[in-house]
């Protein structure tokens, strides 16, 4: 019983198990994209769309309850304008060292991860502005979506 | 000083996503830090006058690969302009705000808008412009639809439509200028053109960019968006997108680039003269029917556009450099002319909004005898979009028709002597239906705005005053700023 009204929001249970075994590994894949930005094709802006796409593909096949459960829309609201500040934060502590956006940690040994001084850093700032203003923007649609079918509804009665 | 330009675009950006993170936890922590913000940067811009040119290198990366910010006397100008319009409009919108939600949001778009516009004036280079330009472009659409009434969504929907086409339009632009001089900075390109001379395509640059920037700035053929949009935003952004976002978009970037960049010709000065005369003639005669206040100002607007365009044509087209200046001159003082009254006025009319609650003329009357502030502040505005001395709007038209005369341009002058009459016209049916005449007994309870709101209108009103006494005294700057402009861009590296 508990079971059948677990599966009853979203998709079939075919559609479910697969998309929550495809989550993880389309997250997964975001965080390389982004993190691997500057020595592959790809970046911040590149990986945070796949990392949303993860979550919108959850919402599609669990229902909106089930991803707000793991990402709230208040914290996704907050970390859109946390990544936008730190990237703005990047800039002006480049400023302090001698130029905006001047890079202003080691320059690393060349072709490794930690090879190009900020630019990872603006790179995990511009993933987590992408990625979570995505998917606010997504639950903003769908949220405008069902006061609009409501109040349908209401003019109905 | 060098080390504080990109303060000018880094505060307003990162104040704008700091304020929507405090605001989550206390709702007054924006408008302080809003209000701290814009003061801090209209008192950098007001301490960048006598700074003189400076080029500033993100990053520390070398000329003309590196993100370049080049500051003249046309830039400070606009930095001007941008900055104190937006403090004032700030002052005005803590008050005049407490009448819609989410008032955090408002202050994150505003500073975010200011953020974009600082941008487009300071960017050395075509791809920065144009990411300023959306950044400007995109706040002030979503601030057009900031009331979402369905009228204002409209607007705000026709404005993104038309905005958007007027940015790819600038972006292919751009995209071409790259293809053909394989560099974006503008003073790169400038010295590429000159020394391979003149290819073909970049004359269909010039009509993208004419297009694109056209629209941006309200020139006749281009200019149904704006009727629509100014009136429908919130009374502080309908005075920054008329007072401000229309020039730096539009008008500098015509400037900079036609100017600066591809250096102008006599084709590009008829066009110049011609856009702006039609824009004079067909906004003013377009304004004397409208019964909406802020309507009206709108179309204002458009005409009033078109004289900064007329000044900028006189300058492209004059065979003698004097000349030349002093249309140029007559140019960007009226623009900074049209700053403070057209604000002065928007704020206003979002005043008598306020306390009487309709902006359209036939239900108002005799407004003095009960908004002494808000009614000096639009009668001294009126005159001086009008042209009446001593009020600074007399200046600029003078200068503006004195250059045509000098430059045998005797229809084009007859012209604009002839709209700045039918200007004094539509702005004494303003005055007669809002300020003077009989107070309708509904009115009896009307109330002067809060102090806040004065405060922006007052200053707003001497500043109008100040510009027409003070004129001896910027004349020397302004036609410095004009000369400057004549020559192509040169950056000290």
């Amino acid at each position: 019983m508990s079971n059948k009204s677990k599966h009853q929001d979203g998709m079939s249970l075919i559609s479910k198990t697969i998309s929550s075994f495809m989550t993880a590994l389309i997250a997964l894949f975001g965080f390389y994209i982004a993190f691997y930005g500057h020595l592959t094709p790809g970046g911040g802006f590149a990986g945070g769309v796949i990392i949303a796409a993860a979550f919108i593909l959850l919402t599609l096949s669990h229902s909106k309850k089930v991803s707000l459960k793991k990402f709230p829309d208040i914290i996704a609201s907050l970390l859109d304008n946390f990544g936008a500040l730190s990237f703005v934060a990047l800039g002006l502590l480049g400023f302090l060292s001698g130029a905006f956006f001047m890079n202003f940690v080691q320059k690393g040994k060349a072709f490794t991860l930690l090879s190009s001084g900020t630019i990872l850093l603006a790179n995990i700032a511009i993933m987590i502005k992408v990625m979570a203003g995505l998917f606010a923007i997504f639950v903003g649609l769908s949220i405008f979506g069902r006061i609009v079918a409501e109040g349908e509804k209401g003019d109905m009665r | 000083m060098l080390n504080l330009i990109p303060l000018f675009v880094a505060v307003p950006m990162g104040l704008a996503f700091f304020t929507l993170i405090t605001s989550k936890f206390s709702k007054r922590t924006s408008d302080v830090f809003t209000f701290l913000g814009v003061s801090f940067l209209a008192y950098l811009a007001v301490r960048l006058i006598t700074a003189g040119n400076l080029d500033y290198m993100v990053g520390g990366w070398k000329w003309p690969l590196g993100i370049q910010l080049h500051v003249d006397k046309l830039t400070v100008i606009l930095l001007l302009i941008i900055n104190v319009v937006a403090f004032l409009a700030t002052l005005y919108a803590l008050s005049y705000m407490e009448r819609y939600t989410a008032k955090p949001k408002f202050y994150a778009l505003l500073l975010l808008m200011i953020a974009g516009m600082n941008g487009v004036v300071l960017a050395g280079d075509l791809f920065n412009l144009y990411v300023f330009l959306e950044i400007a472009s995109l706040a002030s659409y979503a601030l057009v639809g900031f009331g979402v009434e369905s009228e204002e969504l409209e607007a705000s929907f026709k404005y993104l439509i038309l905005g958007g086409v007027a940015s790819s339009m600038i972006l292919l632009g751009i995209a071409i200028v790259y293809a053909n001089t394989g560099s974006l900075n503008m003073a790169d390109i400038a010295q590429f053109l000159s020394t391979h001379g003149e290819r073909s395509s970049i004359y269909f640059v010039y009509a993208l960019f004419l297009m694109g920037f056209g629209l941006k700035s309200a020139m006749v053929p281009f200019h149904a968006w704006l009727p629509d949009a100014h009136p429908s935003a919130p009374a502080p952004i309908s005075a920054m997108l008329s007072g401000v976002l229309i020039k730096a978009l539009g008008i500098y970037a015509i400037a900079r680039i036609f100017f600066g960049m591809f250096g102008v010709n006599e084709m590009l000065g008829w066009i110049m003269l011609l856009l702006g005369t039609l824009s004079m003639v067909v906004g003013v005669l377009l304004a004397l029917g409208q019964y909406d206040i802020k309507r009206q100002l709108a179309y204002h607007s458009i005409s009033q556009m078109g004289y900064v365009m007329t000044g900028l044509g006189v300058g492209a087209l004059a065979g003698s450099p004097e000349v030349a200046a002093l249309g140029i001159a007559g140019g960007l003082f009226h623009a900074i002319n049209h700053a403070t009254f057209k604000t002065s006025l928007f704020l206003c009319a979002g005043a008598i909004e306020y306390s009487t609650g309709t902006r359209d003329m036939r239900k108002l009357g005799g407004l003095y005898k009960r908004m002494p502030f808000t009614s000096t502040a639009t009668s001294v505005a009126s005159l001086s979009i009008a042209g009446i001395p001593p009020f600074n709007g007399f200046w600029s038209k003078l200068m503006i028709v004195i250059a045509l005369f000098q430059a045998k341009l005797y229809v084009y002058a007859a012209i604009t002597v002839f709209v700045s009459f039918v200007t004094l016209l539509s702005f004494i049916k303003l005055q007669k239906f809002c300020v003077f005449g009989e107070l309708k007994p509904e009115m009896k309870s009307v109330k002067e705005v809060p102090v806040s709101m004065v405060i922006a209108l007052v200053v707003l009103a001497l500043l109008c005053l100040g510009l027409g006494l003070g004129f001896p005294f910027i004349e020397g700057f302004l036609l410095d700023a004009a000369s400057g402009l004549k020559e192509l861009l040169v950056f000290n590296i």
